[in-house]
C-alpha cells in the first residue's frame, strides 16, 4: 500500500537494521534450507516474501531484491523500472513524471538512504534484472549465493 | 542530394586516448567549445527532409543528435536517421532510449550503428509512453540508462555482448548520457553524474537550461567532485517561442524547469519569438563562461534555421579554440 510504503521509507534506518539482521539469520540457516531442499521451499518462501514485502514495500517480486541499497524503497514501483536512480522527468514537487499522484520512487529512495547506516549503498551500480527470476524468492537466492560464494573459495570473488 | 560532409573520414586513425574517430570527441578532447544540436526526425519516408535539416545544423555543429522517439512520440527511428546521415558523411550522435527495445535489440543496434559510421551514442532511459502519442504501447525498460551505458562500454572495451559472447570487431564509440540538474533530488544529481561516469559516460548532454544559478550551483559541486575532468559536459539550451509556449513546456515536457522571471520577460516583450531567441543567445553566452562546461547542446523542435541563427549570433563559434586551455587530459576511457 502506498501509505505504508512511504512510512517504510521514513523509517528506513530502523527497517534497514531489522531487515539486515533478518537476512543474516536467514542466510545462516542455509544448511537447514538445503536439507529441506531449496526447490521444495521456493513456493512457500516466495509466497511469504511476497506477502511480507508486498505489505511493507509494495514489492513486485523481481527476484533481485536491493531494498537495502535503495533507501528501503522498492525501485520496481518506478514506472520505468529504473534501478540506478531517478530519471530526468521528476516534477519540481518531487512527484513522478508518469504518475503525478505518486512521489518519485527515487526521491523517496534518496531520502530513505540518508536515514540509513549505509547511505552509500545507493551509489552502487545495479545490473539489469534477470527476468527469469521474476516471482521467485530473493531471500532464498541470496542465501544460496552467499553460501556458494563462501564455500567456492575463501576470499574468492563474489558477485559485483 | 547535397551533403555538407563534416565527420572525420573513416580512413583516419583513432587518436591515442580517444575511443572513437568521431568529430565530436576530437573537438572536445582538443579543448575547443563543442556544439551539438538535435535533429527532430520527420514523420515521412522521404530522406530529403532529413538531409535538408541536417545540412542546416551541420554548418554550425560538431555533431547532430538523432533523437529516438523523444517524448514517446513515434517518428523515423534514430538508427534510420543515422543510416541516412552517416551515408552522407555527417557526424551524428545516435540516441538510444530504453523505453522501446530490450537488451537484445539494443546491442544489435549498437553494432549496426558503429558499422555505419556512428561514432557517438547517447544513452537515455526515455520518456514514459504515457506522455506520447501512443500511451497504449507496452513500455519495455529492460535496461535502464545506467546498465545501457555499461552494456555499450562492455561491448567496446571487452569486445563482448552482455552474455559474454565474443564480438569479433569491437565498436569504436564515444559514449554519452543525459543529465538533468534542474529536477529533484537536486543534491543527488552531481553524484548521479558520478555514477554515470563510473558506468561509462564520457560526455553528457543536459536537459534544457533556463536557470543559470541552478546550473552554477550544480557545476560547483561537479567541479568539487572533479567530474568535469572525467567527463565532457554539454549544457542543453533552446529558444522559447512565446510565454504561452513556455508555460505549456513547463507543465507538459517532463523535467523542464523554466523560472517565472523568464516567462514574465517573454510576456513583457513586443515580439515574444524574438525575445525567446535573445534569451537563448544570452544563455549560451553565460553558460559558456561557466568553468567545466565543455559545450552546448541546442534543442529546438523542427526549427533548424533558428538554431543556426542562434549559434552564429552567440559568437561561440568565433571564440572557440581560444577559450579553454588545450592540455585537457586525454587519458581516454576510464
Amino acid at each position: 500500500m502506498y501509505v505504508v510504503r512511504l512510512w517504510a521509507t521514513r523509517r528506513a534506518g530502523a527497517l534497514e537494521a531489522v531487515y539486515t539482521v533478518f537476512l543474516r539469520i536467514f542466510q545462516a540457516l542455509d544448511p537447514l534450507w538445503r536439507r529441506i531442499g531449496h526447490g521444495r521451499l521456493e513456493k512457500p518462501v516466495a509466497a511469504l516474501e511476497a506477502w511480507f514485502k508486498g505489505a511493507l514495500f509494495d514489492c513486485r517480486m523481481c527476484g533481485h531484491c536491493i531494498l537495502v541499497a535503495t533507501g528501503m524503497t522498492c525501485p520496481m514501483n518506478c514506472p520505468k523500472s529504473l534501478r540506478n536512480g531517478p530519471c530526468g522527468g521528476v516534477r519540481p514537487d518531487g512527484t513522478c513524471e508518469v504518475e503525478p499522484d505518486m512521489r518519485c520512487v527515487w526521491v523517496e529512495a534518496w531520502a530513505g538512504s540518508r536515514r540509513m547506516g549505509d547511505g552509500e549503498a545507493i551509489m552502487k551500480f545495479q545490473g539489469p534484472v534477470d527476468h527469469r527470476h521474476q516471482g521467485s524468492s530473493s531471500w532464498l537466492r541470496l542465501s544460496r549465493e552467499k553460501m556458494l560464494a563462501a564455500t567456492a573459495a575463501n576470499g574468492g570473488e563474489g558477485r559485483e | 542530394m547535397s551533403a555538407y560532409t563534416n565527420d572525420t573520414p573513416a580512413s583516419y586513425p583513432v587518436l591515442p586516448g580517444h575511443s572513437s574517430r568521431g568529430r565530436l570527441e576530437r573537438v572536445l578532447r582538443s579543448g575547443r567549445f563543442a556544439l551539438t544540436a538535435e535533429l527532430n526526425p520527420p514523420d515521412s519516408a522521404d530522406p530529403e527532409e532529413t538531409y535538408r535539416r541536417a545540412l542546416v545544423l551541420s554548418q554550425v555543429c560538431d555533431a547532430v543528435n538523432a533523437t529516438d522517439a523523444s517524448g514517446a512520440n513515434c517518428h523515423m527511428s534514430s538508427l534510420g536517421i543515422c543510416a541516412l546521415l552517416t551515408r552522407a558523411g555527417y557526424s551524428t550522435v545516435m540516441q538510444i532510449s530504453c523505453r522501446d527495445r530490450n537488451r537484445i535489440a539494443i546491442q544489435g543496434d549498437v553494432l549496426a550503428a558503429a558499422a555505419m559510421g556512428v561514432h557517438s551514442i547517447l544513452c537515455l532511459s526515455g520518456d514514459g509512453v504515457e506522455v506520447g502519442d501512443q500511451p497504449n504501447a507496452k513500455p519495455v525498460f529492460d535496461l535502464d540508462c545506467m546498465s545501457l551505458l555499461k552494456t555499450i562500454r562492455t561491448m567496446r572495451d571487452e569486445s563482448c555482448f552482455l552474455s559474454g559472447r565474443k564480438i569479433t570487431e569491437a565498436p569504436e564509440l564515444f559514449i554519452g548520457a543525459a543529465a538533468n540538474p534542474f529536477a529533484p533530488p537536486y543534491e543527488w544529481r552531481p553524484q548521479r553524474l558520478a555514477k554515470k561516469i563510473a558506468a561509462g559516460a564520457q560526455f553528457v548532454q543536459t536537459q534544457y537550461c533556463f536557470d543559470v544559478p541552478i546550473l552554477e550551483r550544480y557545476m560547483e559541486r561537479v567541479r568539487h567532485l572533479g567530474l568535469d575532468e572525467r567527463c565532457f559536459i554539454l549544457v542543453g539550451v533552446g529558444p522559447l517561442a512565446s510565454a504561452r509556449g513556455a508555460r505549456w513546456m513547463r507543465s507538459k515536457v517532463p523535467g523542464v524547469h523554466i523560472p517565472d522571471a523568464t516567462i514574465s520577460r517573454l510576456e513583457g516583450a513586443k515580439d515574444q519569438r524574438l525575445e525567446g531567441k535573445n534569451i537563448c543567445i544570452e544563455l549560451i553566452q553565460r553558460i559558456s563562461e561557466i568553468k567545466g562546461v565543455a559545450g552546448v547542446h541546442v534543442m529546438a523542435y523542427r526549427q533548424e534555421e533558428l538554431v543556426s541563427e542562434i549559434i552564429r549570433a552567440s559568437g561561440v563559434l568565433k571564440t572557440r579554440g581560444s577559450r579553454r586551455p588545450l592540455q585537457r587530459s586525454t587519458e581516454g576511457k576510464e
